[in-house]
């Protein structure tokens, strides 16, 4: 027991201390997983939920956030689980894809396209069988993850998800999309996606979060393992219901000459956190941020991310844009990490807001930690409002002001919308955007 | 066409009075230059007639085909047939060219009550229009007015205006930052415009772009007010003795 000081437990964490003794002989895993679960769990009891005197959250607080917390979710029947996908809703229904299902956190291989996916050289397995198969080692996460509380609990409570892996040299002639509903009784999840791209395969990966009601807590893990010399985009869609509490973790690991572009497009749920974690572990490899974010009402949204550059020759581009509306609360936190030896390390990160009413609140905060004295790196951060001179020019055209409005905020999304430059990704997350824009009173 | 009657307007913000009494008759297939000097109101007397929310109107009206314009906004405006060529036209990156000519006129021609283009009639107007204009297909593909030069961001202007083919074009100081050159192409772009049923607000400080746009009448503008009104020669009596007599006059 140590000494530091920390408030009383509130009642979300004693559901959560009380459901992983309830289920912890029960979760998946060899001696070597329970043992990294009992250290996780240790470590959640030290400390509690992440609040505001946690400077990684001190922009969202969790704990304040989650008053209560809905029992983890039990697997549905595959005919269940396929009427909660269909009642969701589809974000890609015209895409040619490859489809791999999740409901309420458990994976449904039934309801997936297994066989069609080993035809194109990607293996998916449960997560449980991948666990089952290597041992602790499965957790394994880049440093710069490793002590965040969302992560923490993800690897407590981790019992569902997929493995897949894409075989080396791979070319996939279609998107996949893993699909994440949450059903419309509240509840807890804890997936855990891993995917692993051989040397110089190339895929597209779609993420979509939908579906959940009141009180939903989900807090989803993805670990993206770049390998060598592989081009892989992962484009992730939280459009959760209003009332749920979504905390969405990505850590990208890439090796050697990798490229891979990780973009997370957020306009669902009360309170969202994505955070993303980015760890360079080869030469010469390349790292693409996007972000938008559209929030409103009372909507409160954090992207979070840590860019680690290890080792020298490495380039990062982040572009975040955040439209906030209403007395919604927007969350920026970038930070970007160059060790020691990681010269010639290019950097460069940038994040603007866009507030749409008086009440509209933004929090940006940018932060260079640079060890190397041979490097570019670059932040900026802006916030501002529609442009008054812009708009009377549109409208002294013709065009009525709420067509002008929408015009001028997908102007300020363009940056990030056209460096996605996956056409299919880009109409889904355009039509998206149109329609949250005209959803506006 | 258009009549301005006893218009007054300040700033909305601080209330400085800007118009003092404008009076002023467009009829049909005229063109009107207005001249004057430096904050006399020119370009004030521009953006309420388009509309700008930043200027209040005090008293008095404007009326357009009969029919007072101050409660309109400014896409009604537009929509009514009101076309303002900016003296500055506004970069907007992210919004394509195209993409916003297309909306423009297609709003414009939804708020009439007509049938939106089809696409390839709209580019077969664009691409016509474009080349009178000596506007390339490089320039449309460019977000709207950006990196484009002073006299390509005029000519884009013109474009739009050739585009939506409004009745009443307001042209506010067209010819600041051309050459010689793009003169002559913006005024041959408007002079192409002009028809018995369309009618020209020409604002300017110089004379020299009345050699290329014709006016049937030429207004000094002083201090607010309209204090003289003549025929083209006045314009030449101004370049040659300046404003020095009506800066007086007006006071």
């Amino acid at each position: 027991m140590n000494m530091e000081l920390r408030t009383l437990e509130t009642k979300a964490e004693a559901v959560l201390a009380e459901a992983y003794e309830t289920v912890r002989d029960a979760l998946p895993g060899g001696a070597s997983v329970a043992k990294l679960r009992a250290e996780a769990f240790d470590a959640f009891r030290a400390t509690g939920l992440p609040h505001r005197r946690v400077e990684e959250w001190k922009y969202s607080d969790l704990r304040a956030r989650l008053k209560d917390v809905p029992a983890f979710a039990a697997k549905r029947s595959d005919a269940d689980a396929e009427a909660v996908v269909a009642s969701a809703g589809e974000a890609y229904e015209a895409v040619e894809r490859h489809r791999l299902v999740i409901v309420d956190g458990h994976y449904h291989p039934e309801l997936s396209d297994v066989a069609a996916l080993a035809g194109e050289g990607v293996t998916v397995r449960p997560f449980a069988e991948a666990l089952a198969a290597e041992g602790g080692t499965l957790l394994d996460l880049p440093v710069v993850a490793r002590d965040d509380a969302a992560v923490g609990l993800n690897a407590i409570f981790c019992a569902d998800g997929l493995d897949m892996m894409i075989a080396d040299g791979a070319k996939l002639t279609k998107p996949v999309e893993i699909v994440h509903v949450s059903g419309a009784e509240a509840a807890s999840t804890a997936e855990r996606i891993l995917i692993r791209a051989g040397a110089k395969s190339e895929a597209v990966i779609l993420q979509t979060f939908v579906g959940g009601v009141e009180g939903t807590f989900s807090n989803t893990l993805t670990d993206i393992r770049a390998g060598k010399g592989s081009g892989l985009t992962v484009a992730r869609l939280q459009a959760e219901a209003a009332g749920t509490t979504h905390i969405a973790t990505a850590t990208l690991t890439l090796a050697e000459e990798a490229h891979a572009k990780l973009i997370c497009a957020g306009v669902g749920s009360g309170f969202a956190r994505h955070q993303s974690f980015v760890a360079f572990e080869g030469e010469n490899a390349r790292a693409d941020l996007l972000g938008i974010t559209m929030v409103r009402d009372r909507q409160h949204v954090d992207q979070t991310l840590v860019v680690d550059h290890a080792v020298p020759h490495c380039e990062s581009r982040e572009i975040f844009k955040t439209v906030v509306d209403d007395g919604a609360k927007g969350v920026f936190q970038g930070k970007i990490i160059v060790r020691p030896h990681a010269q010639k390390t290019d950097g460069q990160m940038m994040t603007q807001s866009l507030l749409l009413s008086e009440n509209a609140d933004m929090s940006l905060k940018p932060e260079l930690e640079i060890f190397a004295d041979d490097v570019q790196c670059a932040h900026g951060a802006t916030s501002g409002q529609i442009d008054e001179d812009l708009l009377f020019y549109l409208r002294a055209r013709g065009i009525p002001e709420k067509e002008a409005r929408t015009l001028l905020v997908l102007a300020f999304l363009s940056e990030a919308v056209e460096e996605i430059k996956d056409e299919i990704v880009i109409e889904a997350f355009e039509n998206r955007i149109r329609s949250w824009l005209s959803a506006e009173e | 066409m258009l009549e301005i009657k006893n218009l007054h307007a300040r700033i909305a913000d601080d209330g400085t009075e800007i118009l003092r009494g404008v009076n002023l008759t467009v009829k049909p297939g005229e063109v009107h230059a207005i001249m004057g000097p430096n904050g006399s109101g020119k370009s004030t007397l521009s953006y309420i007639l388009a509309g700008k929310t930043d200027y209040e109107v005090t008293d008095g009206d404007i009326l357009y085909n009969g029919e007072s314009l101050l409660e309109l906004s400014p896409d009604e405006r537009a929509a009514a047939g009101m076309f303002l060529a900016f003296q500055y036209p506004i970069e907007i990156p992210g919004v394509a060219t195209m993409t916003f000519l297309k909306t423009a006129l297609n709003a414009q021609r939804k708020a009439r009550g007509e049938d939106e283009l089809t696409t390839p009639e709209f580019m077969r107007r664009v691409k016509e229009k474009a080349a009178e204009l000596q506007i390339t297909m490089d320039m449309l593909k460019r977000p709207l007015n950006v990196g484009f030069s002073g006299g390509e961001k005029k000519r884009s202007e013109i474009l739009q205006m050739a585009l939506l083919e409004p009745s009443l074009c307001v042209l506010d100081e067209t010819d600041s930052g051309l050459d010689i050159d793009a003169l002559k192409v913006v005024s041959d772009g408007v002079n192409a415009l002009r028809s018995p049923e369309r009618s020209f607000l020409v604002i300017t400080h110089y004379q020299r772009l009345l050699d290329h746009i014709v006016p049937d009448v030429v207004h000094v503008l002083s201090r607010g007010r309209i204090v003289k009104t003549g025929d083209k020669d006045l314009a030449l009596e101004l370049e040659k003795n300046g404003y020095a007599d009506y800066v007086g006059a007006a006071a």
